[in-house]
């Protein structure tokens, strides 16, 4: 049995980088797709409102874990090497693409309905109405829930070992491999973790509260 | 493509899933309930408690928050039974959920109880009402009727990351799967079957807490309209 060590430490830091990684892809990805989700969600067309919202049910009602199974074992159905760092960045961007879809599809709807109808009267066409009136205001209502759910991201990237990627809770499962200490190892594992999320609620909670302050 | 999609194991391993569903429904059912109690009692702390217990609510409910499920599991499961402590991977997957589900609780329902007026419960008092009838019927009652919608949401939440359990040797649903696909290599189909069983079961949730919800709160039944 190997005694665990300061080198084992140093083993899930470096792990912890491709969590933080992995969060970042997830979170590109998942901010590309969910404005795209957001902005069909408030669509003119019934049609394109429907696939949005069949979208975001179909993820939301199935776990990230059969979501990332689903595309891992996919990606050899379409003939692609399966990749696990591949695999976990198309599950977590699907993942994140639907529920910041639906976050910042509330923060468009938060936005006055006045706005619409002054753009309109300044005869604005309804891509510039977006690009100029609207989101510059829907960006700042969800400033906040985005970063809380920055969060929820960098949690569930941890899945992401199941399929063998070795980010933080796979290097943790190795360490406790060769040391067998789990108890100390997956506590400072959930502490480094922890030192990823918790700045990011505080932040989202300072954030929100700021943004009420006005009102 | 060349790949050819093949269900036909589901003709003699359907039992299994149907086992795998059960035991999900059990293990979440449980923690839901459990975890709601916790989450409860940790909010009136939150909101009515000294400022010490009032620390340490914000102290758990952080820490867990802050997490991954799946860490926390692995320190039920595989920490505890090292500190000596050896529970079953259905009971470890019980409590982590149930913690897990405590704090998520906690935060919810201390925004409702926050949201009822003081008045309230000096009207409660001078209606003569004990201090167990103002906790029930008027503070808690209510607020969980404003916070309903955020609550069920997390409840099937929870239930789709009941599934993490499938990593500490739990036979739910998604272990179930696991099974089936080393056994048949029909990965991609199983994990399809999976996913619907799932999809189906959320929306089972979302039916049986709006059926609740209207149950337990006769005034939204009644007029149909928010708190």
């Amino acid at each position: 049995m190997n005694q665990l060590g300061t080198n084992h430490l140093l083993y899930l830091l470096v792990a912890a980088q491709w969590t933080v990684a992995l969060s970042l892809i997830a979170f590109v990805g998942g901010s590309v797709l969910g404005l795209a989700i957001a902005l069909m969600r408030v669509s003119k067309s019934g049609v394109v409102r429907a696939i949005a919202s069949g979208y975001i049910q179909l993820i939301q009602g199935t776990p990230l874990l059969i979501v990332l199974f689903l595309s891992y074992f996919g990606l050899g159905i379409i003939g692609l090497k399966l990749v696990p760092l591949v695999a976990a960045g198309i599950s977590l961007t699907l993942y994140a693409g639907a529920f910041l879809g639906e976050i910042w599809r509330g923060c468009i709807e938060a936005v006055p309905k006045t706005q619409w109808e002054a753009s309109d009267c300044l005869g604005l066409n309804r891509a510039q109405q977006y690009t100029y009136v609207i989101l510059p205001q829907a960006v700042k209502i969800a400033i906040p829930p985005t970063v809380g759910f920055m969060v929820q991201i960098v949690k569930n990237t941890s899945l992401a070992s199941v399929i063998g990627f070795v980010e933080l809770a796979r290097a943790g499962q190795i360490v406790n491999n060769s040391t067998f200490e789990p108890f100390v190892i997956f506590t400072c594992v959930a502490a480094i973790y922890f030192a990823l999320c918790y700045p990011l609620s505080v932040a989202s909670r300072t954030l929100e509260r700021r943004a009420n302050a006005g009102r | 493509m060349s790949y050819k999609f093949d269900f036909a194991f589901m003709a003699d391993r359907w039992p299994d899933f149907v086992a795998g569903a059960w035991l999900t429904i059990q293990l979440t059912v449980l923690s839901i309930a459990l975890g709601f109690a916790l989450g409860t009692l940790c909010a009136l702390v939150r909101v009515y408690g000294g400022p010490v217990l009032r620390r340490l609510v914000g102290a758990y409910v952080e820490a867990i928050r802050n997490t991954p499920l799946l860490i926390q599991i692995f320190i039920v499961y595989f920490g505890l039974s090292s500190l000596g402590l050896k529970l079953s991977a259905d009971v470890s997957a019980v409590i982590a959920l149930t913690v897990n589900m405590g704090a998520y609780s906690t935060e919810i329902m201390r925004a409702g109880i926050q949201s009822i007026q003081r008045t309230q419960l000096e009207a409660a008092d001078c209606l003569g009402l004990t201090r167990l009838q103002t906790i029930l019927h008027v503070v808690l009652l209510p607020a969980m009727e404003r916070v309903y919608p955020a609550l069920s949401s997390q409840f099937v939440l929870l239930m789709l990351a009941s599934s993490i359990t499938s990593q500490i040797s739990v036979e739910e649903l998604t272990a179930v799967a696991n099974n089936v696909q080393s056994d048949t290599y029909r990965s991609f189909e199983v994990y399809v079957v999976v996913a619907i069983v799932y999809l189906v079961l959320s929306a089972l949730y979302r039916f049986a807490f709006w059926a609740i919800g209207l149950g337990l709160f006769e005034r939204k039944r009644r007029l149909g309209t928010p708190l």
